[in-house]
């Protein structure tokens, strides 16, 4: 019989409706582990000092009424750059230490009326730039398959917490690979939506072009739950799509993808790749195919013009948003910003500064428009297209180290369908020396379903989902 | 297109037009760093963009406005609002001085 961290949202709920265990259990037996294990893992940055008595709440509710709400009673972990009121929130940044959100930001006001818990905030790169958790002003969150290992980023807390299976579920955002890529090195399953599909509002704010929220699970079944709890048109953030929101979770379980086209990303089989780790992402094409599907290379620009690309956009779009923390209404003086974040705001600064915007700028902007359209050419004849998440599987602490590009380098698989808007599935499709290794399946905007449903097929008839057993590995 | 180097002045120009203070060694550094990730920029000029639009918004919205009404739901209590401010004065922020000041001394 599984255990009561094991279980997915479907389970806690026949878990509840039978009353094999309340909420309030559920949730002591998370904290007791997060008591346990986040020692060594530097995951959770803040706890929700409420977290019993809002349980005990949700079994009044549960014993009165049943369920009724499709996240009741579901323990979370939120990235620390959503706001949460009576949590405190510093987007793992010195300059926000201690402060205490005057408001909700959107999706996780949607997460806490669809009745979820949350356990407590989740390190991250800070501000969300890089894709370690290694630029945390708060320290490195480990990867909890090896501890040593870095747990990707910029949501590497976020992931950590589900491989580690500190709670049922938790919430991340992606501006370049922020879910997919450490999803892809904790081995567990994320997802991006498409730009626009779900509100910025109350999101500390990146790259406000591509900043996307979405969930990280233990399921696709589960992030597809997610996603349409936090989808939909939000009347505080100006770029939302009022497209109606699909029931997404009640298009899985498909037991085969026959008629689906799915392209095979020449250039994502990096010629410096592992032979190993494309081993891994040919395998996944023969599955697929094995389900049904037809599958064909297909070619992309050559991913380090992504790169240039992304890099100025996100460095320009950065320096903008983070000019608002003046020390004044909230949080600390500017001196209180870590080394990269810096570098960050000051090439932006000179990316947009007078002269230098048209070379910089409006080029970079220029070839994203290129990226666009090979994408657009190669979804009038594919459904999806498939590649590595990452070059190779988690690194190690210290990685980062001067490396002002590091996550530009680890996200080069990831950065285009991110500026492009897209949505993307992240599930684990392998392992090599003994690290998992993560498949990005890519769909056209507001393909939210399609996505969700050829990476629960493949998830489905895949062995891959997989947890650590960390009483061995920390 | 030539190599182009950022130097530490650029960075202290830079700097100060970011409303950052630079730790000792930081604008030698920096500049080193700036210049091997501009030379990485640079790369996009091998691609012709020449009758290419630049797109800043990606999923075709544009000119969204919302109702012109108050919504007093998302006004914060003064308290509130001022709550998370190190310095107030009688229900007001407390801001530095920014005319009659030296251009050189910290704003904050």
């Amino acid at each position: 019989m599984k255990q009561l961290h094991e279980l997915t949202i479907k389970e806690v709920h026949e878990g509840y409706r039978n009353r094999i265990f309340s909420c309030v259990d559920l949730v002591k037996h998370f904290l007791s582990r997060i008591d346990k294990y986040n020692p060594k893992l530097n995951i959770f940055l803040a706890r929700n000092q409420h977290a019993l008595e809002q349980a005990a709440v949700i079994d009044k509710e549960i014993a009165e009424k049943g369920i009724d709400r499709e996240l009741l009673g579901i323990p979370m972990a939120i990235k620390d750059n959503f706001l949460t009121v009576g949590i405190s929130t510093t987007a793992s940044s010195n300059i926000l230490k201690g402060y205490m959100p005057q408001y909700e930001s959107t999706v996780t006001g949607k997460l806490l009326a669809a009745g979820a818990i949350f356990l407590g905030k989740t390190n991250m790169d800070s501000f969300a730039h890089g894709s370690s958790t290694e630029t945390s002003d708060f320290g490195p969150t480990h990867n909890p398959w090896n501890p040593d290992k870095l747990p990707g980023g910029s949501s590497g807390g976020s992931a950590a917490a589900i491989s580690a299976q500190l709670v049922t579920a938790a919430l991340g955002s992606e501006t370049a690979g922020s879910i997919r890529q450490p999803v892809a090195w904790c081995g567990v399953t994320g997802f991006k939506p498409t730009y626009g599909r779900a509100g910025r509002y109350g999101c500390i704010a990146m790259a406000s072009s591509t900043d996307s929220p979405g969930p990280i699970a233990k399921t696709v079944e589960d992030v597809a739950i997610i996603t349409k709890v936090i989808s939909g048109k939000d009347p505080f953030d100006a770029t939302t799509s009022s497209l109606d929101v699909e029931n997404y979770p009640s298009f899985l379980g498909k037991t085969d993808l026959k008629g689906l086209r799915i392209g095979l990303v020449k250039e994502y089989l990096l010629p410096d790749m592992r032979d190993d780790v494309k081993k891994l992402i040919l395998d996944s094409a023969e599955k697929f195919r094995s389900l049904g599907a037809t599958v064909e290379e297909v070619s992309l620009m050559d991913p380090k013009y992504a790169i240039g690309v992304y890099t100025v956009v996100q460095r320009s779009e950065v320096s903008s948003n983070l000019a608002r923390f003046d020390g004044i209404r909230f949080g600390h003086t500017r001196d209180s910003f870590g080394e990269e974040t810096k570098r960050r705001i000051m090439l932006g600064t000179y990316t947009l500064s007078s002269g230098y915007y048209d070379a910089y700028y409006k080029k970079a902007q220029a070839v994203r428009t290129k990226m666009i359209d090979q994408f657009a050419e190669i979804f009038k004849t594919y459904d999806a297209v498939i590649g590595a998440v990452s070059p190779g599987p988690a690194l190690s602490l210290g990685a980062t180290k001067n490396q002002p590009m590091f996550g530009e380098m680890e996200d080069i698989l990831v950065e285009q369908s991110s500026v492009a808007g897209l949505t993307s599935a992240g599930v684990p499709c392998g392992f090599v020396d003994g690290l998992p290794i993560g498949l990005q399946i890519t769909c056209d905007q507001f393909q939210e379903a399609k996505a969700l449903t050829i990476a629960d097929c493949y998830q489905r008839n895949t062995a891959f989902n997989q947890f650590p057993d960390i009483d061995k590995t920390l | 297109m030539h190599k182009v180097t950022v130097t530490s002045d650029d960075v202290k120009k830079i700097a100060k037009l970011a409303n950052l203070q630079l730790q000792k060694d930081e604008a030698d550094r920096f500049a080193g760093q700036f210049t091997e990730t501009v030379d990485m920029i640079n790369r996009l000029n091998e691609i012709n963009t020449s009758d290419v639009p630049a797109t800043y918004q990606v999923n075709g919205l544009a000119n969204i406005s919302r109702d012109d009404t108050v919504d007093l739901k998302r006004m914060l209590p003064q308290e509130v609002a001022l709550r998370e401010a190190k310095l107030t004065s009688n229900g007001f922020f407390v801001v530095p001085r920014v005319i009659d000041t030296d251009e050189t001394e910290s704003v904050i």
